[in-house]
């Protein structure tokens, strides 16, 4: 059993269904990758999977657990974190209250949690007492994925993180982010950088029109001759 | 020694009530602008609720007075204000639970929140009439005077007194220890900070596990306190009187939007700016500057820019000049949506 099997997910707005029958897993340890064309329902997936849109089939479940039903806030303490897509910072309070409110939830020392993020991206530590909306592109994704990580989730799910930032930037934030997959932590992302989300992902799934077309390992889906052609441009 | 007497002649009229002026406003200013920060929408019964605090306070300073209960040389509503604030806190959570909470829950726009909360003023300016009436309360005693325009000319030996109300500096220390106890409050407590991150990022405080319900309490609860506070200010330093705070409504508006809105450090700024601004265009420069020069130098005219019945137009250009030249404020803060 995958630690997080959300299977033959159907919702979307209103009438039309964003996603049908779409079916995400996630293991332990692990990167799993969400690629796909615009508009293909890769937020939306990660919406529902949170909880932010209510399905009206399939099921989501964490750890064995039931939780299709649990409100976002619920989920929190159930061990997953999200790192949004946009508005992803508290841009009016400092690096370490951004730090500090991601632990809201916990009573219990936070110092060493925030010494491990500190020490993932150590531009942090010297930045603590700025502002996040002060920073740059990449060190507010930084930011972002370590508010994500203060509640030391079991799941941290991403949604486009290298959105709008340098090459340059994004290969360190993959590089930060396998860091934090191998501490165990099952990390769920969407991409629009296919080709070098894949070759860090263990597994992969290709969306199109919010249903699963090719499922398979990073490196398998990197080598699939119909995938290169119409998804990664040859 | 006439710029000494021009300077103290200034002081005692314009500068020290215009600073006390200015630090009741703020009080009232920071509880707007608190609201909008967390709840996103102008509070139109703020000014009610003010002065249901106030009357909760003099109602408590009655029933003092009664017992025989003194805290001389301090006014005994100080010792009463507890029991205002009490009183504001219950109103204000009460028409939480009973009137925004609906409409949180069906997530309504801002001008429907603006309007229920309209409503909310005419009730509660109806409910204060019945209870204490429409007319005027005094309710201030203990000393009158830190200093007095007498005393004062024989300590320097000045023709000009500045006369210092013992209620003026009151407002002022009082003004003082609230604002600060409200920053160490925001900056340095984990119920303050999780108030500006839900202020800051509703959503993104959702996904960090912050109760948008206790938020909202303690929102709430802070303004009720420096509501109450500062109505109760406003009446020890002048007097109590129902009709007044729809008025006030206005320059409380104006300091709020002028600062930028929920942003706290900006509502204290607009509220001296108003207030001084007010008590400036509204006062009789002429014996000032008659101090200032030879004895036959000042004109005839009164060299006041604008009659006292007008002191509200100030807030009103002031904040309609906002709002064309710098809609975000001094400090940049949030735009009313429509």
């Amino acid at each position: 059993m995958s630690y997080l099997a959300a299977t033959h997910m159907t919702c979307g707005y209103g009438g039309a269904n964003i996603i049908e029958d779409c079916s995400i897993t996630v293991e332990r340890g692990e990167v799993a990758v969400v690629v796909g064309p615009n508009g293909a329902g890769k937020s939306t997936a990660m919406k529902a999977i949170f909880g932010m849109l209510n399905l009206t089939e399939g099921s989501v479940l964490l750890d064995g657990q039931d939780i299709t039903h649990l409100p976002p806030q619920d989920r929190v303490p159930k061990g997953m974190a999200m790192v949004p897509q946009n508005r992803n910072v508290f841009v009016l309070m400092t690096v370490q209250e951004n730090l500090e409110m991601g632990a809201f939830i916990r009573e219990d020392n936070i110092a060493p949690t925030m010494e491990q993020v500190y020490e993932l991206f150590p531009v942090l530590y010297e930045k603590r007492y700025q502002l996040a909306g002060e920073l740059s592109g990449g060190q507010r994704q930084q930011v972002a994925v370590g508010r994500a990580l203060m509640t030391q989730p079991k799941l941290l799910m991403l949604d486009e993180p290298t959105a709008g930032v340098s090459p340059i930037v994004m290969d360190d934030l993959f590089d930060r982010i396998i860091e934090v997959a191998r501490t165990g932590i099952a990390i769920l992302m969407v991409e629009q950088n296919a080709r070098q989300a894949l070759e860090i992902a263990d597994q992969g799934f290709v969306l199109v029109q919010g249903q699963n077309r090719f499922t398979d390992t990073g490196e398998a889906l990197l080598a699939n001759a119909e995938v290169r052609r119409s998804f990664l441009g040859g | 020694m006439d710029i000494l007497n021009a300077f103290a002649m200034f002081a005692n009229f314009v500068l020290i009530p215009a600073t006390a002026y200015g630090a009741q406003l703020a009080l009232g200013a920071l509880g707007v602008t608190l609201i909008f920060g967390i709840l996103r929408f102008a509070n139109f019964a703020h000014g009610e609720l003010m002065s249901f605090g106030a009357m909760a306070t003099i109602l408590a300073t009655w029933g003092l007075q009664g017992m025989g209960v003194s805290i001389h040389p301090l006014p005994t509503a100080l010792l009463a204000l507890p029991v205002g604030i009490l009183a504001a806190i219950t109103v204000a959570l009460l028409s939480d639970r009973f009137v925004y909470r609906f409409y949180r829950h069906n997530r309504a726009s801002p001008i429907t929140f603006a309007m229920a909360s309209i409503g909310l003023m005419f009730l509660l300016a109806g409910l204060i009439r019945f209870i204490i009436g429409p007319q005027h309360q005094h309710f201030a005693d203990g000393e009158r005077f830190l200093i007095s325009a007498f005393e004062f000319r024989e300590l320097t030996g000045l023709s000009q007194g500045i006369a210092i109300r013992q209620t003026q500096v009151i407002t002022f220390v009082v003004a003082l220890v609230v604002m600060a106890a409200l920053f160490w409050f925001l900056q340095k407590t984990k119920s303050g900070k999780a108030m500006r991150a839900y202020s800051d990022n509703e959503d993104l405080s959702l996904l960090s596990g912050i109760n948008p319900d206790r938020v909202v309490m303690i929102a709430w609860m802070i303004t009720a306190a420096l509501a109450a506070t500062a109505a109760t200010l406003y009446g020890l330093d002048k007097v109590y009187q129902p009709f007044i705070f729809l008025q006030m409504l206005l320059p409380i508006f104006a300091a709020t939007i002028l600062g930028g809105i929920g942003q706290p450090v900006g509502a204290i700024l607009g509220a001296f700016v108003v207030a001084y601004s007010e008590v400036m265009v509204t006062y009789a420069f002429r014996q000032v500057v008659g101090l200032l020069g030879p004895a036959d130098w000042v004109p005839d005219s009164m060299l006041q820019l604008m009659s006292t019945n007008y002191k509200f137009a100030v807030s009103f250009i002031i904040l309609v000049v906002v709002l064309l030249v710098r809609p975000t404020g001094i400090i940049r803060g949030k735009v009313i949506e429509r």
